[in-house]
């Protein structure tokens, strides 16, 4: 099953990646190669195979509602590109 | 097309769970702190770092489930929902996709047909987001926007409705009804100034009679019940009419303008929608057995209807005025705590629920507060009662009396004893009012000897306001008519 450049476009627009002319058309090409070993994978009967949601034999890890000590809001903004006022300063958030 | 139609709503209620730390990691989620003071490396996303969830969010979760007739799911887990937005620092919020914690349950509210069901979809577990604080006056207009990750990673709980409700006016009495049911249960303090319970609201209309769903349009982030009825009546209304000039409704995600009243565009659903998303790998499954969901079921509190029935059968409260106490759980139980303390019975109670539904509403309504903004306690009410019954205090004076202690928190014995508001019971004392009342009123006294017997309230009345209220009106008939036969030799019955 191939993906279409358009669907590639798409991704990388949800996925805000800038990508050049040379990488789109390299990922569309091996997007389509992992999506046809997934068609080889649906050969499988899998049928009577519950589905895995978690791939480790783990379930239920659980930690007590207790409150730790948070970092200091200078060690918060400390990577922020910018900060005022003990807050992250970023671009005016646009929608659509 | 018919010129009537119908409203169809769904909610989308997100509540904050009660929990002391964040739902994967131990930063407070206390209200209130200095900006970007309570996070750390999991809430800010921060690469390498391991959510780990809090066992008592599962367990409100599960809670609030039961609470709403939920079925609990044994296995249930946690997928990554994509998106972009500076609120959220992982670019993912950690929620509930396709197993949710709780699915199939309800709410019945009252409305003027009788009680409703309202279908509970599912509920679901998940982080919230940041909180924004944009320069500018709204998100239209800012010119920067501010980030506080406090409030990232707070635990939630959405509540998702099926498209039941059919008027705005519902839709209140659901969030109400479901504000009051988790309350009860512990799970939340539902604190709407707080932003702990807000509500999207997704809206369509259709001509009255049909049974097909319209094209939806969803309204976000409304955090008062206002906004919620306001925004339903307003965006039913300007579809209807699209609808009439034979436009197509887009399904859209729509903010309302609280200002003006409005809903205005803010993105096309399509793109904004396409979350990606996929089994949380960071965090293992939740499996939980009969045993564990039968173990929180055993604790769940007593929720307000099944209070409301104990009232009425217990204390033989109508089933409005049961209704009205138990709305609110701190007035229900200031209520119950009065009247244990006051001791009297089921009659006790009824004299103790006139005070809570008709004086202590009145006053809350008035000041548009809540009973926990007032010193008022279940003592304050209980003593002042005990002066009535003592006839210490008129009824009439016990009213200001409890006005009062609501405004000051003082006991009813120092603002009568402070303002000397002690019933007058001294019959001599009170003779000697009426009969200056009588002398004041002579059109009154003529028509007494006219064989008029209201003449006598009339009396009363002056000798009352003549006392500020604190003659005993009892006393006061008895003494007024005592006095007109003497100085009239006249006797009306």
């Amino acid at each position: 099953m191939a993906i279409s450049r358009a669907e590639v476009e798409h991704i990388a627009r949800l996925a805000r990646l800038g990508l050049s002319e040379e990488e789109m058309e390299a990922l569309t090409e091996q997007l389509g190669r992992i999506l046809a070993h997934m068609e080889v994978l649906r050969q499988v009967d899998t049928r009577d195979v519950p589905p895995t949601y978690h791939v480790l034999p783990l379930q239920n890890v659980l930690r007590t509602d207790t409150v730790q000590e948070s970092l200091s809001q200078e060690a918060a903004l400390r990577n922020a590109p910018q900060a005022e006022a003990g807050a992250f300063k970023v671009p005016k958030i646009t929608e659509g | 097309m018919s010129r009537e139609y119908e409203i169809v709503v769904g909610l989308e209620v997100h509540v904050e769970l009660a929990t002391k730390s964040k739902i994967f990691c131990g930063c407070s989620t206390a209200f209130g702190a200095e900006p970007n003071t309570q996070t750390c490396p999991v809430c800010l996303g921060m690469p390498g770092t391991l959510p780990v969830l809090n066992q008592q969010a599962l367990e409100y979760a599960i809670r609030a489930g039961l609470a709403l007739n939920c079925t609990i799911n044994k296995y249930s887990k946690f997928d990554r929902k994509q998106y972009f937005y500076p609120d959220l620092p992982k670019g993912y919020q950690i929620s509930q996709h396709d197993l949710p914690l709780c699915e199939h349950g309800y709410v019945e509210i009252d409305t003027p047909e009788g009680p409703r069901r309202i279908g509970i979809r599912r509920i679901h577990l998940e982080e919230d987001a940041g909180k924004n604080i944009h320069a500018g006056d709204n998100i239209a207009s800012a010119q920067a926007s501010y980030i506080d990750l406090n409030r990232c990673g707070v635990p939630l709980i959405e509540i998702v409705t099926e498209p039941d409700i059919r008027s705005p006016e519902e839709a209140r009495a659901f969030l109400e009804k479901l504000r009051s049911i988790l309350i009860y249960a512990g799970v939340s303090e539902a604190k709407l100034q707080e932003g702990q319970m807000r509500a999207d609201v997704n809206v369509s209309v259709r001509p009255k009679g049909s049974t097909a769903l319209g094209t939806r349009t969803e309204l976000k982030n409304l955090g008062s019940f206002r906004s919620v009825v306001r925004a339903i009546e307003y965006e039913a209304r300007r579809q209807w009419e699209a609808l009439q000039r034979g436009e197509e409704i887009v399904q859209e995600t729509r903010a309302f303008d609280e200002e003006r009243g409005i809903t205005l565009s803010l993105r096309s659903k399509e793109e904004a929608h396409d979350y990606r998303y996929f089994p949380e790998p960071d965090l293992p499954p939740i499996v939980l057995t009969d045993a564990e969901i039968e173990r929180i079921r055993a604790q769940l509190p007593e929720l307000p209807d099944a209070r409301k029935r104990r009232y009425m059968e217990a204390y033989g409260l109508s089933a409005y005025d049961a209704g009205v106490i138990v709305r609110d759980k701190a007035v229900a139980d200031f209520f119950e705590a009065a009247v244990a303390a006051y001791g009297k019975g089921a009659e006790g109670a009824k004299t103790v629920a006139n005070w809570v539904i008709n004086e202590l509403a009145r006053i809350l309504n008035e000041k548009n507060a809540e009973l926990a903004q007032t010193p008022l306690t279940p003592d304050h009410l209980v003593g002042m009662l005990k002066l009535v019954d003592a006839g210490t205090i008129s009824g009439k004076i016990a009213k200001d009396v409890f006005a009062e202690m609501v405004e000051t928190g003082k006991s009813a014995e120092e603002i009568v004893k402070e303002k000397g508001l002690v019933q007058l019971t001294d019959e001599a004392a009170l003779a000697e009012i009426a009969l200056q009342v009588i002398e004041a009123n002579p059109k009154a006294v003529e028509d007494w000897k006219k064989g008029k017997a209201t003449a006598a309230q009339f009396l009363v009345g002056q000798m009352m306001k003549a006392t500020r209220g604190r003659a005993n009106p009892q006393l006061a008939n008895k003494v007024i008519r005592a006095k007109l036969a003497e100085v009239t030799g006249v006797t009306n019955e």
